[in-house]
């Protein structure tokens, strides 16, 4: 470890050259991690450090920070910004506690700065603006499905006082997340695609995966240990789960070419680190089952989210590397197929679900587990409803172990129809051990009838809840750790070492709504018209027609005309 | 009917008063001159002459050395309002301006004009001088060249960017290969020292916001062809067009604003194709290796000498002369703005700008031919607004939407009356709002005429009705027109 830094430092002097220090730095880093049902998660994160201040300054110079969202900070008072777009559904029962879930579809969650004075201003063209950057339609984020948190999201960076009518957050569970999403989001790396290890992201493959989800997180953080200046820091991350299992023919090896089919040959050179890690630790406290190869020039042990991980650690910026080949495949092989009947449970984890029958009232029910065997904790749990679920707040029921579980803190804000959500968040206690059953009922709403979305027979989506709690860890952490651990571990406050912070979101809903039959006006106006166009001609055939008895006709054309020209003779007809 | 006055001043210093003056001084008179535009309108350009003789003060600050300290002194004693000029003429024998110079333009807004040659040479003479300091024919028609027929625009017309409340200038480092490249450049420091000044001045004309990024491993769009005579890559001009697009989708457009964006790039090639040169059409390579791209701004070519020893080691260290480099920057903006100095005939000296990079009468040249084209550009906007209620009868006009509309045609109406009257400033701000009222009627959401159902559609949806109730109507009409023939076959009966 003291190696690797020291290696690294020499390698940032290196980058920074003979003139003036670089203010900025780039870390990139990817960890694989292979997950207990057999399936692969890989995790990007690529971290650009600026030792500047962005909100002031009328001129502003960027070197590896992207200028289109260092302008978008500057110039809409955003002091942190967080927005993920996930395609595919975390499920942390059998995959464990995800490094950084996002919900299904679209999430961002702002806090603005204090002299910010119109906030939903702000917000209104912040989102706009991102979805013209990401190519999403953040711009369908209104007042509708707008909330103000007041305790389950806390800025992650610098911050003094946390008054939460700065913060905005919202969810739009029915965006598709694409390669239209994914370009921009490459671009705002300073080495593009073109090298590091963001060669890797190659869009036919990461589609072709069971949960794909990017990220990018700004905020302000220390630039040193005093904390007298402020830096900002943008992290852009990628998690992609690819199912292994299936794709490798009941075969749980895999390695990086297989995955994305890409290998590794160099680093960005504009990156001050940049570093590979798999996940190599022994589950079920067996001996080691696998085998990495290339070996790997050191070992990292970490604690991360209560559990003692082991990593093996490929750094792309040491020469030695690429010494013996030209690129960096790494592989993973289990030496002997490992039973997979007994997954490891997480701590904490959610399930969500509607019941009930019927168009007209209906149930949602949110279980909870803890299954830790003797330590309690609370759980933070948000839920934004939209306003044409009309929740009766008085059925809501908490019940745990067969009896009735008080929550110590309660928020709620009633919907109103068509300006705002319904918004409920609760401090509820999980007792060690324990399931947690959260039920309210809602009656369906029938909307005007310009207001169905585009096939409206699918259903109408609801946001994931979101679950916030400070997790006892079974291992005790030390606060050094944090620093030097890879990824997400510094994104999250830890209060101290016996606890860690998680945020889970459970499944999406999609409720159906009474939807009307729209092609009846038109079937209507077929009808009536055509009753009524019978009726008209009928009338007017009466009333136009002329009625009289004709004769017996005794003769053709030739008789009559004979019989005209009679009668200019005066002699009788005949 | 668009009027641009002109107020001049002439200024005659003893003992250069032409002979042949039609009255004593000092005396007014008036020229005007028709500029037009199309077959249906046109536009007069005004000369309102004030002639008079010199005070005693401006007879001393004419008998200073040379002729920059002469402008110097004799800007204290000026009009300074903008658009309006001051003439002064000197004796023919005046030392003041060098030999074979006939006319000096100062840095602000005066002239010197040597006497001699006849009154109507010098009037042909002082008529020159005002168009070259307020406006010609041909910038008033770039400024109108949506109005202009192709054929009466010269090549450059298209050049110059359309008028805007404001611009956004990105400076972009382009370093395609990090790996054998780090660049720096010191971009802060020299756009304070070069660019601030000359925006400035400018700020009167609009809001300008400058800031500056660096792009790795953005490429040009073309590969450039070796040459094995000098050993250096060539881009010839023809694929010059084909350069920018993908590099373009790097740039980032501003998305937090709305201005037209100024891009100036800086490309620094890629070890294997250096040193890069551009060639023009006669195969001559350019002088200062940039090019620039109307209405969309400038690429320069930085070529990194090689290193002494073919074994020095990778990245190379790289610090961008930034005064090389503004050099050519400015030169384009000015390009970009209409302000090349480049017709100017030779008996005319014109004095450098200095630091302030703008003399006073190009920012007025600038202001002339903005007011003339926001003008047009709002005339264009509400003729357009006015067609699309005539196609769409039901729609509705909301009262901000219809004050918006009066607003933007008083401003506009304020605005033509000024330049007739000669206070350039004035006209330039009520253009100005006329724009901003006359576009956010305009684009206001509910204009859009999606909105509104198309009356063919409403037709279609009664099709149903109308067609079945037809039917009778159409068969009976065919039996009146059968009968009638009929009669008309047998008119006997």
């Amino acid at each position: 470890g003291e190696m690797l830094a020291a290696a690294a430092l020499l390698l940032l002097l290196a980058a920074a050259g003979p003139g003036r220090a670089q203010r900025d730095a780039l870390r990139e880093e990817l960890l694989l991690s292979p997950l207990p049902a057999g399936d692969m998660a890989a995790t990007f994160q690529f971290r650009t450090r600026w030792d500047a201040d962005l909100q002031r300054g009328a001129v502003s110079h960027y070197r590896l920070f992207p200028k289109a969202l260092g302008r978008l900070v500057a110039a809409l008072g955003v002091r942190e910004l967080h927005l993920a777009l996930t395609q595919g559904f975390w499920r942390t029962q059998a995959w464990g506690q995800p490094p950084l879930q996002a919900p299904a579809g679209a999430e961002l969650w702002v806090w603005f700065q204090p002299t910010v004075t119109d906030v939903d201003k702000a917000w209104k063209e912040l989102s706009n603006i991102l979805s013209g950057i990401f190519c999403a339609s953040l711009n369908f984020i209104d007042s509708t499905n707008t909330v103000t948190p007041t305790a389950s999201f806390k800025p992650l960076g610098l911050a003094n006082g946390t008054d939460h009518h700065l913060l905005r957050y919202a969810v739009l569970p029915r965006e598709v997340v694409c390669t239209e999403n994914l370009t921009p989001w490459k671009k705002l790396l300073p080495c593009g695609s073109k090298a590091g290890l963001a060669v890797l992201l190659k869009a036919e493959r990461l589609f072709h995966s069971s949960y794909h989800s990017q990220a990018v997180h700004i905020r302000p953080i220390c630039r040193d240990a005093s904390c007298l200046a402020v830096s900002w820091e943008l992290r852009q991350t990628l998690t992609v789960v690819f199912d292994t299992f299936t794709s490798g023919q009941g075969k749980k090896d895999w390695s990086l070419f297989r995955m994305f089919s890409r290998t590794l040959t160099d680093a960005c050179p504009l990156a001050s680190q940049s570093r590979v890690y798999v996940d190599i630790s022994p589950k079920n406290k067996e001996k080691e089952l696998l085998e990495v190869t290339p070996p790997p020039a050191s070992v990292h042990e970490a604690i991360v989210q209560g559990d003692k991980k082991i990593y093996a650690v490929y750094d792309l910026l040491s020469p030695s590397l690429f010494n013996t080949s030209r690129s960096l495949n790494v592989q993973l092989k289990w030496k002997r197929p490992q039973d997979s009947s007994d997954l490891p449970t997480p701590v904490l984890h959610a399930q969500r679900y509607v019941s009930g029958y019927g168009l007209q009232t209906g149930e949602i029910s949110t279980l909870i587990y803890n299954t830790h065997p003797y330590r309690a904790f609370p759980v933070i749990l948000l839920e934004t409803v939209p306003w044409y679920l009309r929740l009766y707040a008085h059925t809501l029921t908490i019940i745990t172990k067969g009896k009735e579980n008080k929550p110590s803190y309660i928020h709620y804000q009633p919907a109103q129809d068509r300006r705002r959500p319904h918004l409920l968040e609760m401090l509820i206690q999980l007792p060690a051990n324990s399931v947690t059953k959260i039920t309210i009922q809602f009656e369906r709403a029938l909307l005007k009838w310009t207001e169905y979305p585009p096939d409206p027979n699918h259903g109408f989506y609801v946001g994931s809840s979101v679950l916030s709690a400070l997790v006892p860890s079974v291992i005790a952490m030390k606060d050094a750790d944090v620093e030097q651990s890879p990824l997400f571990t510094s994104l999250f406050p830890s209060s101290d070492g016996s606890s860690y912070f998680v945020r889970l979101y459970t499944e999406p809903l999609l409720v159906n709504l009474p939807t009307p039959d729209f092609s009846m006006p038109y079937n209507v106006i077929c009808l009536t018209c055509t009753v009524v166009a019978v009726c008209y001609g009928s009338f007017y055939n009466l009333l136009t027609r002329t009625f009289h008895v004709e004769e017996p006709s005794r003769g053709g054309l030739a008789k009559r005309l004979a019989n005209i020209i009679r009668k200019f003779r005066g002699v009788p007809p005949l | 009917q668009l009027q641009l006055a002109v107020p001049v001043a002439v200024v005659f210093a003893p003992g250069s008063v032409p002979g042949d003056l039609p009255r004593p001084l000092p005396f007014r008179d008036v020229q005007e001159m028709e500029i037009s535009v199309n077959l249906r309108a046109g536009v007069t350009s005004r000369h309102e002459m004030l002639y008079r003789s010199t005070t005693a003060r401006e007879e001393a600050a004419l008998g200073a050395a040379t002729a920059r300290e002469t402008d110097a002194a004799l800007h204290l004693l000026q009009d300074t309002s903008l658009g309006s000029l001051t003439v002064y003429v000197i004796p023919e024998t005046s030392s003041l301006l060098p030999q074979g110079i006939s006319t000096y333009v100062g840095k602000h807004r005066s002239a010197l004009v040597r006497a001699g040659g006849g009154l109507a040479a010098f009037r042909a003479r002082l008529q020159q001088l005002i168009q070259v300091m307020s406006f010609t024919a041909s910038s008033i028609a770039a400024a109108l060249s949506d109005r202009v027929p192709d054929s009466q625009l010269g090549p450059d017309a298209r050049r110059h960017l359309k008028s805007s409340l404001g611009y956004e200038i990105t400076f972009s480092l382009l370093n395609p290969d990090p790996k054998s490249h780090t660049v720096d450049w010191d971009i802060e420091e020299a756009v304070n020292r070069y660019v601030q000044p000359v925006l400035d001045k400018l700020s009167l004309v609009a809001n300008f916001s400058v800031d500056s990024q660096i792009l790795y491993y953005a490429v040009l769009g073309v590969t450039p062809r070796f040459d094995k005579e000098s050993s250096s890559f060539l881009l010839s001009s023809h694929s010059l067009p084909h350069v920018i697009n993908p590099v373009e989708a790097r740039l980032g457009s501003s998305a937090a604003s709305l201005y037209p964006v100024l891009n100036f790039l800086l490309y620094v090639p890629e070890r294997s194709h250096s040193p890069l040169y551009i060639q023009d059409k006669d195969g001559a390579p350019v002088s200062t290796n940039a090019f620039h791209s109307p209405r969309w701004g400038g690429i320069m070519i930085y070529n990194v000498e090689a290193p002494a020893s073919p074994q020095a080691s990778l990245p190379l260290h790289v610090d961008v002369d930034m005064v090389r480099v503004m050099e050519v920057f400015l030169a384009q903006l000015r390009l970009l703005f209409g302000l090349s100095r480049e017709e100017l005939p030779p008996e005319f000296l014109v004095e450098s700008p200095g630091n302030e990079g703008l003399a006073d009468w190009e920012l007025d040249h600038l202001l002339w031919a903005h007011t003339v084209e926001n003008i047009a550009t709002v005339s264009t906007t509400l003729t357009s607004l006015a067609q699309l209620l005539d196609k769409i009868g039901n729609i509705v006009i909301k009262d901000d939407v219809a004050s918006e509309v009066y607003r933007a045609v008083a401003s506009v109406q304020s605005a033509v009356a000024e330049l007739a009257t000669g206070h350039l400033h004035s006209a330039f701000q009520a253009s100005k709002e006329a724009v901003t009222s006359s576009e956010r009627a305009f684009f206001d959401p509910s204009l859009l005429h999606l909105l509104y159902f198309p009356d063919d559609q409403k037709f279609a949806i009664y099709i149903p009705l109308f067609l079945p109730m037809a039917v009778p109507i159409l068969l009976s009409l065919a039996k009146i027109v059968r009968e009638a023939r009929q009669r008309k076959k047998d008119p006997t009966k």
